[in-house]
């Protein structure tokens, strides 16, 4: 793996570089190349499901097969693309809308009251019953001035999350 | 959290020991302050801190670095190193390993043309047959180190023959066996393997009174279990050793020790093994090479160089669980040889994480939002 970066030649950094509108540094595309080689142990271009969910810490998070929708089978630069969402030099904007796209997981760019609610199951396991859920979520609905049938776009989310500081940077370890 | 029985199986194969201690307590918990304040909508939509961890776990996870082996640092880079090199490569491959395996032969020659004798000759002697095959492994042993140009250095008192102890060790390769085993004649508890190691083991180990398992078996467990306890009793059997992580790591990190060594009521030696890596990288990683191709590797190095340590002895304080034992001597192995401590099982290599954890993290968010909602 340690022979990764020679795969790697300066014009395949640029490009991909270009294509996460250069959020990350040359560095630590190189070190998500190795990173991506790790995980993809034969080689194939991409990272299966599987091999995602051989990283421990990952398979026992809430969100993983949410975010395994959107990461299973990518090539390098758009997992590069993926992750650059979670450089610090990423815009506000940007995390608000991979946000969105969790939420919104039919993809029709409405975010209902059942789809919060999916989420809200992915997170709160068997701790809350569904009718705990529905009803903390009608109350925070109702103060915020929504409704129950209200749909959101991802302007709304942009209205209730952009006042409130979304800090969602992870680093990239550069050796 | 499981208060299962010590010898209750779980039911599915692909499911952990749930007794664990806490994994929270290791994890990075950048967002793990206690969130304040009236439950608002934004607190509830707000998911960052869970796709942070979850995309901080793709980019970079204490698992997998506990299984990555050092690619070998290349130094043939100029004009100067690169005949240097080449000469280097002539000699190991040209002169050290045919050397080596002339050696092993040598040794394997010695070693059959005795030992066969003393096993079947002797049957009737018992007690004289088993120390003479004893010294015969341990002479094997000697053969394979020096097959690699082993330097061990011991440090620390020998092992005795008492009963009522084991020895537990850091496992990097199954190397580790044969460098312990050539100071003394250990029976130790390992995976059955196929292929000529598995002929070995089932013939020449089984002398020692080795002790075999299959990770893949859930009911084995329990018998394992039985082994070891009748193994420690016996006053003449030899000296157990048991690698406690499971399975082979880097030598950088301790993966979680398995608390099967440490609940056998009897005193627990900690052996720690560092291995030198300017000379080789010992970490056998099973996925990636056969074992042969592993020796290989390793006779046509410049040598093996490692250190072990025989720590003190130690018992099961009033009041300490079997687990935190084995966290206890973990943390002793892991200072000497300057390991670093992961919170992970080793057999996650083999299978998913046991549910316990995501259903940790869903109770403290449960939780937290139920509080904040009686919150005015």
């Amino acid at each position: 793996m340690g022979s990764a970066s020679s795969m790697l030649t300066q014009y395949d950094i640029e490009e991909v570089q270009e294509h996460c509108n250069k959020l990350f540094s040359q560095q630590e595309i190189v070190s998500l190349y190795q990173r991506f080689c790790q995980l993809d142990r034969n080689a194939k271009g991409f990272i299966s499901a599987d091999e995602f969910l051989s990283v421990p810490e990952f398979a026992m998070n809430p969100l993983s097969q949410r975010l395994l929708k959107m990461v299973d089978g990518l090539n390098f630069k758009d997992f590069v693309a993926f992750l650059s969402t979670f450089s610090a030099k990423a815009s506000l904007q940007q995390k608000i809308e991979l946000i969105f796209k969790v939420y919104d997981s039919d993809c029709n760019g409405k975010v209902t009251f059942n789809d919060i609610i999916e989420v809200l199951k992915d997170l709160t396991g068997s701790f809350m019953s569904d009718k705990q859920r529905e009803q903390v979520l009608s109350h925070v609905l109702q103060e915020a001035g929504y409704t129950r049938e209200s749909s959101f776009l991802l302007e709304d989310f942009v209205k209730v999350l952009g006042s409130s500081s979304i800090k969602m940077d992870v680093e990239i370890p550069v050796d | 959290m499981a208060n299962a029985p010590d010898n209750k199986l779980t039911s599915s194969s692909s499911e952990l020991d749930l007794d664990r201690p806490n994994l929270e307590d290791y994890l990075p918990s950048g967002s793990m302050q206690e969130p304040r304040g009236k439950l608002r909508l934004r607190d509830l939509l707000d998911i960052s801190p869970t796709l942070t961890e979850a995309a901080g776990a793709i980019v970079d996870d204490s698992f997998t670095r506990c299984f990555k082996s050092n690619p070998p640092e290349p130094w043939n880079w100029n004009v100067y190193l690169f005949p240097l090199w080449c000469l280097g490569v002539v000699i190991r491959y040209g002169i050290l390993f045919p050397t080596r395996v002339l050696v092993l032969t040598l040794g394997w020659i010695i070693f059959l043309s005795s030992f066969i004798p003393v096993h079947f000759l002797l049957k009737g002697n018992d007690k004289l047959r088993k120390k003479l095959e004893r010294c015969l492994v341990e002479l094997i042993c000697s053969f394979f180190v020096a097959s690699w140009t082993g330097v061990v250095k011991y440090h620390g008192p020998r092992p005795s023959r008492r009963p009522k102890q084991v020895f537990v060790a850091n496992h990097t390769s199954m190397i580790d066996f044969i460098v312990l085993e050539q100071m003394t004649a250990f029976a130790v508890i390992m995976q059955k393997h196929p292929g000529w190691v598995g002929l070995l083991q089932s013939t020449i180990l089984e002398s020692v009174g080795c002790i075999w398992f299959n990770r893949t078996e859930a009911k084995d467990r329990e018998i394992v279990a039985r082994k070891l306890r009748d193994h420690v009793q016996g006053a003449d059997n030899n000296p157990l050793l048991i690698f406690p992580e499971g399975t082979c790591v880097n030598n950088h990190y301790t993966v979680m020790f398995k608390k099967g060594a440490f609940e056998l009521g009897c005193t627990v030696c900690p052996i720690a093994i560092k291995y030198n890596k300017i000379f080789v990288d010992a970490f056998w990683n099973s996925k990636k090479q056969s074992f042969t191709m592993h020796l290989l590797q390793l006779m046509t190095s410049w040598a093996v160089v490692c250190d072990v340590w025989y720590l003190e002895p130690q018992t099961l304080k009033p009041g300490e669980t079997p687990i935190e034992f084995a966290e206890r001597v973990r943390d002793i192995i892991s200072l000497r040889a300057g390991l670093k401590k992961v919170p992970w099982d080793g057999y996650l290599k083999y299978s998913r994480p046991s549910p316990k954890h995501r259903e940790q993290k869903q109770q403290i968010f449960a939780d937290s939002v139920l509080r904040r909602l009686e919150e005015k």
